[in-house]
């Protein structure tokens, strides 16, 4: 039997795709619907699933928290829990966001309670698609009291609440504070800077005079928060209006880029993250950074002695009165819209985030300010600091400035991908502020904002 | 991986030239009981899946026929032509890197040692194929990780002081290929040792007794009667490379975001479907991936005769 040549099959087959292609083209120019997605409809009135006071839920927490969901269990050994840990949302993780796509398309899975940042509640609060309901439970009077809302730290619930309705519980808040070795400090001589021209001078000055040793780092994936955040550069803000306003050539942003290149170019800032590894803790004399710094970073991955590290109030710029400054996460528990067992899952909810017995130990500073008051009257939580950090983060927890909102994207992707490799080719951050800028607008408007630049 | 390979060595067979039976084939029930778990498996998890894709990319989350739009707003996206740029330098370092020197090895596997030891070097290349693509990343972000590695000296003398260098975005398709061929190549040898096992022995002899050295016969020998098998390692090889997605994924995660989350096409349909929720916006990507492999496998396919028979 002969085989029939190909190239005869293969010519008929260019004819009908070429058909069909040109099919295709012509029902493109005669018209069809728009390829856009469904814009969501807002969130109608939450209906709950049908309850069962018995059934058992599922928690979702970090590997951080998950030592106070097992205390929950151990003091209440009646709930049904079901424990899971994940990454946490951790460094812009979209783990959460995948799975909940997931489950709203197969209708079965979601966690009734979860541990995720801020982020998360953005897309959370709103349904997936036309059919699917808001994932996150609107924690309405009867699950929640007002007046355990109304004692969480100012501002700290912004990012939970969307029309009006609040869609989690705040764990804890990041305040942006500055950390400093006294012992070297005081060994060298050196004022702890107030202002920003300060830090600077004292940067440059240490540059000279103990060379190697930094004033800070900003190759993580949230330096942007602890140095543009404080700088209060609008690199997302949203408008009354709506709009995201993206201005990376704003005063506010340059003078910070200025500042930080020229440290960088003395040596003084390091182009690495912090959290990198093989980070020589030993040399860092100041961090601009988190109030989650002295243990984490200090504590656990330096292993500064203890007694040796400080923590200041944030710094001002000159002719600026007032300080403002940045938040580096802290995370929020969400109850799951579809738990079967609403009242179990927001006493675990409650209980995470505003009892003295969890928060006293909890690992990062509380957002809930009568747990914040036993997290410091705690000496566990003090003991290993050189000085009393409670004034400096009371203080740096009110001045968290409000400008960085919470977005539905994570500004940590433009950030590590688009500025920190720009860095370490050796770019400037004066120069790489444009890319960033076009990163941020392109993320922005790929997920539905309408962004101005001015 | 591993089933991917049995699928290659099947289907390997299946195209050998057919040499021995020039006779009318009989149809019988066992040839299609023998294919029909294969065919079940194929329309279970390759044909309707792929259909659905179609069905979406043609389509938007209501349900209404969107024409070209999908596609039109795919290719739109800021993330489009830099997500298959990438893959494009990729592949071509890829495909090169893995033809030539797979053959090569295999030739020098075949015919310049003794079996024994050839046997002992094909197992050692294999066995790195056998690991799964997530932990061979993190072989390879161990290995490339100066502050860590066991070879640090060699990255620093690279000019590598640290993680964030190595992972720079100019570094990357080397990195993924590197990881790649680390894990594909092995099987790939194999593969080809066994097509050069086809050549009769009586050939090699022949062109030794006229006088041709061993890289004559290798050139002039071996390599065009194993040409059908290296055409099919083209076409695997390059629908298997733009499928990248795990391994540029976990860098991703793996490396604090230093790499885009959308680096692949493939990311892109997974960043489409599971954080915009636009699942026919993924699918559209998708079918561009699709396209792309069939026209260079029709090209390829054409151009070398592969499924031509030899018995005309």
């Amino acid at each position: 039997m002969k085989s029939p040549r190909l190239y005869r099959r293969t010519g008929r087959a260019a004819a009908a795709a070429l058909a069909l292609a040109t099919a295709g083209v012509l029902a493109a120019l005669t018209g069809c619907a728009s390829a856009d997605q469904s814009a969501s409809g807002g969130s109608s009135s939450f209906k709950p699933e049908a309850q069962d006071a018995n059934s058992q839920i599922t928690v979702w927490a970090d590997s951080t928290r998950l030592p106070a969901v097992q205390a929950y269990q151990k003091s209440h050994p009646d709930a049904k829990l079901k424990i899971v840990t994940y990454d946490g949302s951790a460094d812009g993780s979209t783990y959460l966001q995948t799975k909940v796509q997931l489950f709203d398309r197969t209708g079965k899975g979601w966690p009734d309670v979860v541990f995720g940042s801020p982020t998360d509640v953005t897309w959370a609060s709103q349904p997936t698609s036309p059919s699917a309901k808001p994932y996150a439970a609107p924690l309405v009077e009867g699950l929640v009291k007002k007046s355990t809302l109304d004692n969480f730290a100012k501002g700290s619930l912004t990012p939970c609440q969307f029309d009006g309705h609040t869609y989690c519980l705040r764990n804890d808040i990041a305040q942006v504070v500055l950390w400093y070795n006294k012992t070297l400090m005081d060994q060298w001589g050196y004022q702890v800077p107030t202002t920003w021209e300060q830090y600077e001078a004292l940067g440059l000055k240490v540059a000279k005079e103990h060379p190697g040793y930094i004033v800070g780092a900003v190759g993580d994936t949230n330096s942007q928060e602890s140095y543009f955040w404080s700088s209060q550069c609008p690199a997302q803000q949203l408008q009354s209006d709506g709009t995201l306003r993206v201005d990376l050539q704003a005063n506010e942003c340059t003078r910070m880029a200025t500042l930080l290149d020229n440290l960088i170019a003395a040596k003084a800032v390091s182009t690495q993250g912090f959290f990198s590894q093989g980070f020589d803790g030993s040399k860092v004399l100041m961090a601009n950074g988190p109030s989650w710094y002295g243990q984490y970073l200090f504590n656990s991955a330096f292993k500064t002695p203890k007694g040796q590290i400080a923590a200041a109030n944030p710094m001002t710029w000159q002719g600026e009165s007032t300080a403002y400054t940045g938040n580096v996460g802290g995370g929020v528990w969400m109850v799951s819209s579809h738990s079967k067992n609403l009242k179990a899952s927001t006493d675990l909810a409650e209980w995470l985030t505003t009892s003295d017995a969890n928060l006293k130990a909890a690992p990062t500073y509380p957002a809930y300010t009568p747990g914040a008051e036993a997290w410091l009257a705690n000496p566990d939580n003090a003991s290993y600091f050189a000085d009393d950090i409670s004034g400096p983060f009371k203080t740096a927890a009110d001045q968290v400035w409000t400008g960085w909102s919470n977005t539905k994207f994570s500004d940590a992707t433009a950030w590590s991908s688009v500025v920190l490799p720009a860095l370490t080719a050796g770019k400037t951050l004066t120069e790489t502020l444009p890319a960033w800028q076009t990163a941020i607008v392109n993320e922005a408007k790929s997920v539905g904002y309408k962004v101005t630049t001015k | 991986m591993t089933v991917l390979e049995n699928e290659r060595v099947a289907a390997l067979e299946s195209v050998k030239p057919v040499r021995r039976r020039p006779a009318r084939r009989r149809a019988g029930l066992a040839g299609y009981l023998f294919v029909s778990g294969y065919t079940i498996l194929l329309v279970a998890f390759g044909i309707v899946p792929t259909g659905y894709a179609i069905y979406l990319a043609f389509t938007n989350d209501r349900g209404q026929f969107t024409g070209l739009g999908q596609f039109i707003k795919v290719a739109n996206d800021y993330r489009f032509l830099p997500a298959f740029e990438n893959i494009l330098i990729y592949l071509v370092m890829w495909l090169i890197l893995v033809i030539v020197l797979t053959t090569v090895v295999a030739v020098i596997l075949r015919s310049r040692m003794r079996p024994g030891l050839s046997s002992i070097f094909r197992f050692l290349f294999y066995i790195p194929g056998a690991l799964a693509g997530v932990a061979s990343v993190l072989v390879w972000l161990f290995m490339l990780d100066p502050a860590v590695s066991p070879a640090s000296g060699l990255l620093k003398a690279f000019g590598f002081q640290n993680f964030a260098q190595v992972l720079q975005p100019e570094n990357l398709p080397v990195i993924l290929v590197l990881i790649a061929f680390w894990t594909g190549a092995g099987g790939w040898i194999v593969v080809m040792y066994g097509a050069l096992n086809n050549i009769p022995d009586e050939v090699l002899e022949a062109a030794r007794v006229d006088g041709a050295g061993p890289w004559q016969s290798a050139w002039h020998i071996q390599l065009p009667m194993i040409r059908k098998w290296i055409v099919y390692q083209s076409i695997l090889a390059f629908a298997a490379g733009t499928q990248l997605f795990v391994e540029p994924q976990l860098l991703q995660t793996a490396s604090l975001g230093r790499v885009s989350p959308t680096w692949s096409p493939n990311q892109l349909a997974y960043v489409y479907a599971f954080q915009h929720g636009d699942f026919n916006g993924a699918a559209a990507i998708s079918i561009f991936l699709l396209a792309l492999g069939l026209i260079v496998a029709a090209v390829l396919v054409t151009r070398s005769g592969l499924f031509t028979l030899d018995n005309e």
